[in-house]
């Protein structure tokens, strides 16, 4: 169990985090106080050309130079600082959190068509990979994700969230499972642009890992929530598909319902079947998941998780309990339950 | 006379008290060990091969069937078998024949894997209530789709898929031809695949004209010796496979004596009647990878591009990487043979001494698919040694896409598993072309009960997908997170990708 919400302003008007922090406290039920997490896109705007790094140390003296020469290697770090934490009773502060604003060198990656997201890629897979004591957690740009193990409120307090001003924002409430509450096992990932949120656990991760990482993606997080965030990378980013055919491909329809289908619909449904099987995800799950542009929900093929979503004015809310959106918004419309497998997608028009 | 009788494999006895001298076992018995005389039912233990046919005609349950009655001389090294042999080969200066599968007593790595299921932090699925989806595609897939979508919602597909073989249950039959078994057998095994919606292979043996309403669930096999091979008989195909290599004897080709080599077997293969019918160690016209796939392709050009072209290849040590370059091949499946698989006579040494298991090599060659990014392109199909549905669910949990089954469809149909299928005289009809033997195989009631094992297989591949929140089987396929390996050792714990118990 854990507790989700993900909210889009279509107009990229911006929010600061104190309602997300309310929202999210409110579902405490979900969370057993080992982990919470927030990510907000915009608020970074004067550096919103260069990709944000957020970076967890164990240890600035030994890790930090190793990281610095590692990113200079690669291209230029723009500026880069501590970010800003505040003493919290109930946190334990194991790992310093630092943010870079960098530049990569894209004659560094001469035959790929997305140069910049490929450096990025593997400076990410890398870093996390060797596990000495650096892990970068938030890679995009103009974003930034804001995470620690500790209850939704406390970790809120610890970055001040309420000082960030983001359209669109996800935050999660944790009650680990599988792994251990970690700094790093908290939601959301991030990778690039894509952020993830989720309620669940995967019964496919073994298949959906070794797929991903069969495209040079490594898992690292030692939890099932970080293949999602790969998975919309490569379906969507690398393959070109839109996130409703991503979710098609993730969540699809069972073959009973693609046999009754008409004929062109059918052969395009099983096509997806075949070429994506290793990437279905199994289980019980709610997931939002954001890009600069997007914010998307869905769920299993069973519907396992709680996901209800609601409108105002330009804004959608997607959450595990429509009283979390209440919380954040008290005249919200249009409060509606998705069906198993049928993403709600909010897309910025401005 | 130097070395003179060895000691009985068995010892046949019948209860005086329960025997009604029907002659029930003197009728059914093939090899010649009951005979009756006057009232009375005399025994020749020596021709026992525990076929146990006998037994399971006697009326009164009068007949018993011993094992080793008499002990050798103990000794670790020494076995019994291992000297019985000596004595063989010193009288016959042969290489010994035997049948069926591997019959060393090897540690069999599917029994020291656990699977797992599902407690509190996510339900399991009941498959009796939810779909629960077992339908497979093998085939080629495309790496990637492109799609065209429009505004008001449309996609057009850009992508050809190949053609792909659909079943609804993992589960195939494997190669075993017409020759090797009666056409009572292959005949119970074709509909009972229609009746199931998988396939099965028709062997190196050719497809018989009886067998052409069944077609469309028939894999047709193109071996070294190309028997039955002729256009017609690959158009009539669902799929063609080319057999470089099988579990039971690995680098070696086959030999069906002329003695089973009847009329209608000679037109089947395309071979004179009573001629040995030998397919050669290798394919003369595959002396090498490129040569490969010009068959395949050759083979996809004479069927116009509609079958999918499947290769098998048995487990040996570097099947990881023949298996890749078969992939490259433009071949849709690899099949991978593992050491346990059966067969009707194969040379002893070969059948217990030369491959590696089913396990260990699916767990390579899914690998090193997937360290070349090409694993969902190409279907693989495990085979050799499935003995149950677990084995099944742990060999999709490896990294398989579907199984092949041998002996278990032949159990299925009644083979005791004798071993004795070399000689022609199988008491139960199915590995034997004498006519008064095939005739004891109904291969309406044997179909019935393959594809009873097939259905109860596939209900318990079901729950124990469900048991493990899974409702999908491209879900298991390679999840070795959902085994743990019990008292393995940690080498193999690295190839096969699994975690040990407790972790």
């Amino acid at each position: 169990m854990c507790g989700i919400i993900g909210v889009i302003d279509r107009r990229r008007q911006c929010m600061d985090g104190s309602r997300i922090k309310a929202a999210l406290s409110m579902m405490n039920e979900r969370g057993s106080g080992e982990g919470a997490g927030y990510v907000a896109y915009g608020i970074y705007p004067e550096y919103k050309d260069f990709y944000a790094l957020h970076v967890f140390f164990d240890n600035i003296r030994e890790n930090k130079a190793a990281l610095d020469i590692l990113l200079e290697k690669w291209g230029t770090i723009v500026h880069d600082e501590q970010i800003k934490t505040y003493e919290q009773p109930n946190i334990r502060k194991v790992h310093t959190p630092w943010r870079y604003f960098f530049r990569p060198d894209r004659s560094l990656m001469p035959k790929s068509t997305t140069p910049d997201e490929d450096i990025v890629t593997h400076l990410v897979m890398t870093v996390n990979a060797a596990k000495n004591g650096t892990l970068i957690f938030s890679s995009g740009k103009n974003l930034g994700v804001f995470k620690a193990a500790g209850w939704p409120e406390d970790v809120a307090d610890f970055y001040r969230i309420e000082d960030y001003k983001g359209y669109l924002w996800l935050a999660h409430n944790r009650y680990p499972t599988n792994t251990p509450g970690w700094w790093g096992g908290a939601h959301p990932f991030n990778l690039l642009n894509w952020s993830v949120v989720h309620n669940g656990e995967i019964t496919s991760y073994g298949t959906n890992r070794r797929y991903i990482e069969s495209y040079g993606y490594r898992c690292t997080m030692y939890t099932d929530t970080e293949v999602v965030a790969y998975l919309f990378d490569l379906l969507i980013r690398k393959h070109g598909l839109s996130e409703r055919m991503a979710v098609r491909a993730l969540a699809p329809p069972f073959w009973e319902e693609i046999d009754r289908m008409p004929a062109k619909e059918q052969e395009l449904n099983r096509a997806i079947r075949l070429t994506y099987g290793p990437a279905l995800m199994n289980g019980p799950f709610a997931i939002c998941v954001a890009n600069e542009n997007t914010l998307v929900g869905f769920t299993d093929r069973i519907k396992l998780r709680p996901l209800v979503s609601g409108e105002y004015g330009d804004r959608l809310y997607i959450s595990s309990e429509e009283a979390a959106i209440r919380t954040m918004e008290s005249g919200v419309e249009n409060i509606t339950m998705p069906k198993a497998g049928e993403p709600v997608i909010g897309r910025v028009i401005a | 006379m130097s070395i003179g009788s060895v000691p009985l494999k068995f010892r046949v006895s019948i209860d005086p008290e329960r025997c009604m001298t029907c002659g029930r076992c003197v009728e059914n018995c093939s090899y010649g060990v009951f005979r009756q005389e006057n009232d009375k039912i005399r025994i020749n233990s020596r021709n026992c091969v525990a076929c146990h046919r006998c037994l399971a005609f006697c009326p009164r349950d009068a007949i018993d069937i011993a094992e080793k009655p008499t002990d050798y001389r103990s000794h670790p090294v020494w076995t019994r078998d291992v000297r019985e042999a000596i004595f063989n080969q010193a009288k016959t200066g042969k290489i010994i024949l035997a049948g069926m599968g591997n019959a060393q007593p090897y540690p069999i790595i599917f029994d020291k894997l656990v699977l797992d299921a599902c407690q509190v932090t996510n339900p399991s699925i009941d498959p009796l209530r939810e779909p629960m989806e077992l339908r497979t595609y093998l085939g080629k897939k495309p790496a990637s789709l492109s799609l065209k979508e429009y505004p008001n919602g449309d996609v057009d597909l850009k992508t050809k898929l190949s053609p792909n073989l659909q079943i609804e249950t993992p589960i195939m039959i494997g190669h075993m031809s017409y020759g090797a078994i009666s056409l009572n057998a292959q005949t119970a095994l074709a509909k009972a695949v229609s009746h199931v919606g998988t396939f099965m292979g028709t062997g190196e043996g050719g497809l018989h004209e009886s067998l052409y309403p069944y077609q469309k669930h028939m894999i047709v096999q193109v071996a070294s010796g190309r028997f039955g091979v002729d256009i017609n008989y690959l158009e009539r195909g669902a799929a063609i496979e080319i057999k470089i290599g099988q579990g039971a004897k690995p680098g070696i080709g086959g030999h069906l004596p002329g003695e089973k080599v009847c009329a209608d077997v000679s037109r089947t293969r395309m071979i004179p009647d009573g001629s040995d019918a030998i397919s050669p160690a290798p394919h003369h016209d595959i002396y090498s990878i490129e040569d490969l796939k010009q068959l395949v392709r050759a083979l996809k050009e004479a069927t116009e591009w509609k079958k999918p072209v499947f290769v098998k290849i048995a487990a040996v040590h570097n099947v990881a990487a023949i298996a890749a370059g078969i992939a490259r091949s433009s071949a849709d499946a690899v099949v991978v043979d593992g050491f346990r698989g059966g067969t009707g006579a194969a040379p002893r040494v070969f059948r217990d001494h030369v491959g590696i298991p089913i396990e260990a090599a699916i767990a390579s060659v899914d690998a090193k698919l997937r360290q070349q990014g090409i694993r969902n392109e190409v279907s693989l199909i495990a085979s050799g040694g499935i003995r149950e549905s677990a084995d099944i669910a742990k060999a999709i949990a490896l990294g398989a896409d579907a199984v092949y089954i041998g002996t278990s469809a032949l159990v299925a149909m009644g083979c005791r598993v004798c071993g004795t299928c070399y000689r022609g005289q199988c008491a139960w009809g199915i590995a034997t072309q004498k006519p008064e033997l095939t005739q004891r195989l109904d291969p309406e009631i044997a179909s019935v009960q393959v594809a009873n094992l097939i259905h109860a297989w596939t209900d318990e591949l079901a729950e124990l997908m469900g048991a493990a929140g899974i409702n999908s089987i491209e879900s298991l396929r390679g999840n070795r997170d959902r085994l743990r390996g019990y008292m393995l050792d940690e080498s193999l714990m690295q190839v096969l990708d699994v975690k040990t118990v407790g972790a």
